[in-house]
């Protein structure tokens, strides 16, 4: 009887243990779990200065669940730092998925992180938001892949198109075109040859050069000797900055109209207060820039509350490149959970494939492979900078919209040499 | 493309930035190069110098003003290293070079992570009024941003190489890496000797910190890409030839600025492993080492 007794014990705990998965993932449960929403970002390492971005992400947590949360739910994010190194990337998100079990992924910064996380997320079929990876799902094409940047449909080449019609336009013939040789920099000078050749210009100078390199007086001497109009440069920030002060010693052509293009850093607070004027001329890529055509409320208060942030965290006060789009990263996936109103991958992915949302950047609608369907990367000239105040940069004027005409707020000052010395 | 002024220049450039390569391998010449410490930290240590002099620059002071301030406080906190490593290591029956590589990477590590915490991960660099423009002479363009810290290099070096070959501590410096125990008799402490030596390498941080801010902007992860040519100038010299160090250094730097300016600047970082691994097939105790 005893034994009885114990069987029946045993079978009445197996068969709750049995049982309790599906009760646990029922809906009455699952929606009192918060929504997770993992990724990683750049804390530490040579790309730290992104990290600026995870205010983006906090700042759009607390909105939605001051709102109230996504379909009762509150939102959690799961954030951690992958060193800026591409090796800790495929780890990180195992873990974000099979143990931190997130619902929503944002990809790392970038198309130097993002690849290696590519055949993870095609392989589970799993829902991500990318964050500023260039042509980061060209190759992979998995349809549950959203970028957050406005890189626009076929990035790869087209991306920084708005500087090659600006040199169109200006009648250029030959044009030099140099890059870093990391992931986003070679896309960016592949692409742009690729357009220039479409254009009939003539590439008097294609080179790369390894990543920190401090000194470009030799390629300039080069560049020079080629006698170009236009100088695409597809480089980072402590490039950046060699490349504009190796030009002042060196000195650059008086043919050359437009100088510029994909440089990552006179987008950041530190490179602009640290250049100041001399960056006057240049023409490059940006993604808001705090001109008429783009201000609104919504992107006015985004920057109210980022900036005292920045300020206390000691990060970029200005945060115009990248902490925007962190925000819409999470106004793309409120959306899609609202949209869907799931956490399905496939339901989320069909909502936003189907429907196009409204975010503090704009409205935003996607292609088959999840690139902005309208390509809106500005092509900005800096002008009209004095000292290195970096406050100056909040007002319009400095950084004027020359690409695309929905948002032009300027024309072309140039050649390079004259519009360097106003 | 070979004219005569791209040619000069190239080489000009080289020597220039030869001569801020053997600034940063200066330090580790001594650590290494001497007292056979593999301090790996010694770039790191380097870029929180060049933080040092950021630093006071701000505040208005010349790089040049700042380093020349950094001399003691780093030279107390390369004391207080080296006192650290004594410690845990050669008072316990003397350390292996994996154990010596690991806390010197672990050093590295904390050291970073200080500055990222203390300065953030932005690019730091200096506003002087000679950054930015260039002397001219004929064909030549020479930027005063390469030629100042250039010309660091030749006056730092001289200086510790007349200290340790012409003083009575340098030379007990050069003698305790040959024979520790004959110091001992002849009365002196080797682990002091040795404390006064990583105090000198780690001075020598903050000039090629200084050196280094002026080349450009540096962030607290900038030493990582120094690693290598680094150690390649000191053991292509020949363990403790801190004047081969600069010879070799702008030997690198004219190659690579040949390369870049020829070839293809990708290729560059390639050039002082290439030139280490010829040379010491060639000479397998350094260009400037002695026969052992």
């Amino acid at each position: 009887m005893k034994t009885r007794r114990q069987f029946h014990k045993l079978m009445a705990v197996t068969a709750a243990g049995l049982a309790a998965p599906a009760i646990l993932g029922s809906k009455v449960f699952a929606q009192d779990k918060p929504i997770r929403v993992g990724a990683s970002v750049s804390l530490t390492g040579p790309l730290a200065s992104t990290k600026n971005g995870q205010i983006g992400y906090e700042l759009w947590r607390d909105d939605v669940n001051a709102a109230g949360g996504l379909l009762g739910r509150k939102v959690e994010l799961v954030i951690y730092d992958d060193q800026s190194s591409a090796a800790n990337v495929p780890a990180i998100y195992s873990k974000l998925v099979d143990v931190d079990a997130c619902d929503v992924l944002f990809s790392p910064y970038g198309a130097n992180l993002s690849a290696p996380v590519m055949p993870f997320i095609k392989q589970r079929d799993l829902f991500m938001i990318g964050m500023f990876g260039l042509a980061g799902n060209d190759v992979a094409k998995h349809d549950k892949f959203f970028h957050s940047g406005p890189w626009g449909p076929n990035s790869g080449r087209d991306w920084a198109r708005g500087f090659f019609d600006l040199a169109k336009a200006q009648g250029v013939k030959k044009i030099a075109i140099i890059n870093a040789d990391l992931e986003f920099s070679k896309n960016a000078a592949k692409g742009g040859a690729e357009v220039a050749k479409e254009y009939g210009m003539e590439i008097v100078f294609n080179q790369s050069y390894p990543p920190n390199t401090s000194d470009f007086s030799s390629m300039i001497r080069n560049i020079n000797a080629g006698d170009p109009e236009a100088i695409f440069i597809a480089s980072y920030p402590a490039d950046s900055t060699a490349i504009i002060r190796g030009v002042k010693e060196i000195g650059i052509s008086d043919k050359v109209k437009l100088f510029g293009g994909a440089m990552i850093g006179p987008q950041y607070g530190a490179l602009l207060g640290s250049l100041g004027p001399e960056l006057n001329g240049l023409v490059n890529s940006h993604t808001f820039v705090p001109e008429p055509t783009m201000q609104t409320p919504a992107i006015k208060s985004f920057f109210d509350r980022y900036t005292p942030i920045a300020v206390k965290q000691g990060v970029d006060p200005l945060g115009f490149y990248i902490p925007p789009f962190y925000y819409v990263a999470g106004q793309l996936a409120a959306a899609a959970i609202t949209g869907s109103k799931s956490v399905d991958p496939a339901k989320m992915a069909a909502f936003l494939h189907a429907n196009s949302v409204d975010t503090i950047a704009g409205k935003i609608a996607f292609n088959e492979i999840g690139d902005w369907k309208e390509r809106r990367v500005l092509m900005v000239q800096l002008r009209g900078i004095k000292g290195n105040d970096l406050e100056q940069f909040r007002n319009p004027g400095h950084q004027v919209i020359l690409d695309p005409p929905s948002l032009k707020t300027g024309d072309l000052a140039g050649p390079y040499n004259k519009a360097r010395a106003s | 493309m070979l004219s005569i002024d791209i040619l000069l220049n190239a080489i000009v450039t080289g020597i220039l930035l030869g001569s801020v390569y053997a600034s940063l391998a200066l330090g580790l010449g001594i650590t290494f190069g001497i007292l056979h410490i593999p301090n790996i930290a010694h770039p790191t240590l380097v870029v929180a110098g060049a933080f040092f002099v950021y630093t006071l620059a701000q505040w208005g002071l010349d790089p040049i003003v700042a380093a020349v301030i950094g001399l003691v406080p780093f030279y107390l906190l390369g004391v207080v290293l080296y006192a650290f490593y004594s410690a845990v290591f050669e008072r316990k029956g003397g350390a292996n070079v994996l154990q010596s590589l690991t806390l010197f990477f672990g050093l590295s590590l904390v050291i970073e992570i200080l500055l990222s915490l203390g300065f953030g991960s932005e690019l730091k660099s200096v506003s002087v009024s000679y950054i930015g423009s260039s002397l001219k002479l004929g064909v030549l363009t020479v930027p005063y941003r390469l030629l100042i810290p250039a010309l660091l290099a030749p006056v730092t070096i001289a200086a510790v190489w007349f200290y340790l070959s012409r003083t009575n501590s340098g030379t007990a410096i050069r003698a305790v890496a040959h024979e520790e125990r004959a110091l001992s008799i002849a009365g002196l402490n080797p682990a002091s000797v040795k404390r006064h030596a990583f105090g000198i390498a780690t001075a020598t941080a903050v000039i090629a910190g200084a050196a280094l801010i002026m080349v450009g902007p540096i962030e607290p992860f900038a030493g990582r890409y120094q690693i290598g040519r680094v150690f390649a100038i000191v053991v292509l010299a020949g363990m403790g030839s801190i004047p081969g160090s600069l010879v070799i250094a702008i030997i690198i730097g004219i190659a690579e600025a040949l390369v870049s300016s020829y070839l293809n600047p990708s290729w560059s970082p390639g050039v002082a492993f290439a030139i280490l691994l010829l040379g010491l097939a060639l000479r397998p105790q350094g260009l400037f080492g002695a026969a052992r």
